[in-house]
């Protein structure tokens, strides 16, 4: 994903002189080829977040499209209010990178563990979240959110060494891109946990039971519309590596009461208080709380027989 | 020099802001007296800006970072033609235009929002970057309360600034020695202030903030060295001009009551 994000920027910095990026001295093996090529529009402002953020508010107050790059946490919770009133007040077009969605830094701890990013950012006026799920999406969001005005977090991960899509998929801003239809069960879930979703599915599909399967890589703005329109088969179940406070459960819970719909069980797979002390990779982490494909399958197969 | 009318300027906007904050029974009158001479000699004498055009694109840049001082700013903007002084007669009402910190939203003539301590400088210095790299030649000017300088946002731009060579970027401390709960000194010590700066890499000024020609004089220097931001320590009363108000706390809370309001215009009026 941060290789995609780069390459990505690279582009629309060769045809945009406008175009800047800002780190908070992280992005080893990823931001050379632009700080490289674009070198008066590259600023290591320093491990200084609250500093770059206002920084790049003012640049973007004298006409600059700003992209900032820094692991999630250091880059909201650090300097969240200039995020607040500097950037979402004047709707700005900063557009914040954060990398380390969910579990991502596995062992490095609770310190890097992106999993109330989102939420924290959800009530900011005028910002547009984006969580990506491969690379796919990921170009996609960073041409939306430079595109799009105002300020914008996209939420990555580090690597990623798989796809799940196939082709670029129809995206529009607000919406849900179903990945999958199937008629017994509806997943929701967006960032990387998709690909695990995904997998859970085929193998569901070997014992016939069809789910569908819906990412979000915007979940905000989000169109409760189209969101309570994927969200027709018996069994609901949502899933993000972020707290169950500002998370996508939130969003999908409020179009099924919105638009009473009709469910048999809704099953929201999100972080729990008690995680946060856990120590281990990614899949240690995603297993004790239930959202490895293999725990999803079973889960689904136990609601099925219920 | 003669400079009659920014100590015209001065009175005006010393009036106004005692006006407002008695109509609105708002807070931080002090804070508003004590750079009254400050505002008077940017708008006055030193800042190229054009009230007919706001926007316009090589203007220079001033963000009153303490937005606390909302009061005297936008009476300064008023009697400069960028906002109705009509505005200012429901300053901090309901549906006032004028909100009691610094609000840039449709307010002609001002840059970025202010009120939450430690955001100026970091914009001021993105605005500095960019007028760099733009090769513009306006400058940035950015004035912050002593208090704020507790903030660390600070001085993560202190080091910023001087490390990119921010020479287009001048930061005056309206050094009135007086924060919320009392003196400086006493609170979290700022000393020495000038010797800070010169160890993060910039140039500095001392001057008296309430001396205008001292004021002219060093903000018609800058940048003081070259390849150097330049801070300018200006040393003010807090509450100045109105003699019951100077040097009390009570007045970064308290709005004057009628009998107050009187005497201290009266007190403006007369020096």
């Amino acid at each position: 994903m941060r290789k995609t994000f780069i390459d990505t920027l690279c582009k629309i910095a060769k045809d945009n002189e406008n175009v800047w990026l800002l780190s908070g001295d992280l992005g080893y093996n990823v931001l050379e080829q632009f700080s490289t090529q674009f070198p008066h529009r590259y600023i290591n402002t320093g491990v200084a977040e609250q500093n770059m953020m206002g920084v790049a508010a003012g640049l973007s107050l004298s006409g600059k499209i700003v992209f900032t790059y820094s692991i999630s946490n250091f880059t909201i919770m650090r300097c969240l209010e200039q995020i607040r009133n500097d950037v979402c007040y004047h709707n700005l077009n900063v557009n914040i990178i954060g990398v380390g969605g969910g579990f991502t830094y596995g062992s490095a701890g609770y310190s890097h563990h992106a999993v109330e990013d989102y939420g924290v950012l959800m009530p900011m006026p005028n910002m547009s979240i984006f969580v990506p799920c491969d690379p796919i999406e990921t170009k996609l969001c960073i041409e939306i959110a430079y595109e799009f005005e105002g300020p914008s977090y996209i939420r990555l991960e580090k690597n990623c060494n798989y796809s799940v899509h196939s082709s670029v998929p129809d995206y529009s801003i607000g919406h849900p891109i179903q990945i999958l239809e199937g008629k017994d069960a509806t997943i929701v879930c967006t960032g990387g946990i998709v690909n695990e979703a995904m997998k859970a599915a085929k193998s569901l599909a070997e014992l016939d039971i069809n789910v569908s399967i819906s990412s979000l890589p915007t979940v905000k703005p989000i169109d409760i519309t189209s969101l309570a329109a994927i969200l027709n088969t018996p069994i609901i179940m949502t899933i993000d590596e972020h707290s169950e406070f500002g998370g996508i459960s939130q969003l999908v819970n409020k179009a099924i009461i919105q638009y009473q719909i009709n469910v048999h069980e809704v099953v929201n797979l999100c972080i729990s208080d008690d995680i946060i002390y856990s120590i281990g990779s990614q899949d240690f982490i995603r297993h004790k709380l239930s959202m490895t494909s293999k725990k999803i399958k079973e889960t689904i197969i136990k609601l099925m027989n219920s | 020099m003669i400079f009659n009318n920014t100590a015209t300027l001065a009175k005006q906007i010393r009036i106004h802001a005692l006006k407002m904050t008695a109509n609105a029974k708002a807070s931080h009158i002090g804070s508003c007296l004590s750079m009254a001479e400050l505002l008077a000699v940017l708008y006055e004498d030193i800042l190229r800006i054009k009230c007919e055009s706001p926007n316009w694109e090589d203007r220079d840049r001033f963000i009153l970072s303490k937005g606390h001082g909302a009061a005297i700013y936008y009476a300064v903007l008023a009697e400069k033609g960028f906002i109705p002084k009509e505005w200012l007669n429901n300053f901090a009402e309901n549906d006032s235009k004028l909100s009691a910190h610094v609000n840039s939203h449709n307010i002609p003539g001002i840059e970025v929002s202010s009120g939450s301590l430690g955001h100026g400088l970091p914009i001021a210095c993105g605005m500095a970057l960019a007028a760099i790299a733009s090769k513009k030649n306006y400058k940035i000017y950015v004035l912050l309360s002593d208090g704020e300088l507790d903030e660390g946002s600070n001085w993560e731009s202190i080091l910023f600034a001087s490390h990119h060579k921010l020479s287009n970027l001048t930061t005056i401390v309206d050094y009135n020695k007086t924060q919320g709960l009392g003196d400086v000194k006493k609170i979290l010590n700022l000393e020495p202030l000038e010797e800070k700066f010169k160890a993060f890499g910039w140039s500095s000024i001392r001057v008296d903030g309430h001396s205008i020609h001292e004021i002219h004089n060093s903000l018609t220097k800058m940048p003081l060295i070259k390849d150097k931001p330049t801070v300018i320590i200006a040393d003010t009363i807090k509450g100045k001009g109105v003699s019951f108000m100077e040097n009390s706390l009570k007045w970064h809370y308290c709005s004057p009551n009628p009998d107050e309001l009187k005497k201290a215009i009266s007190e403006i009026e007369n020096t």
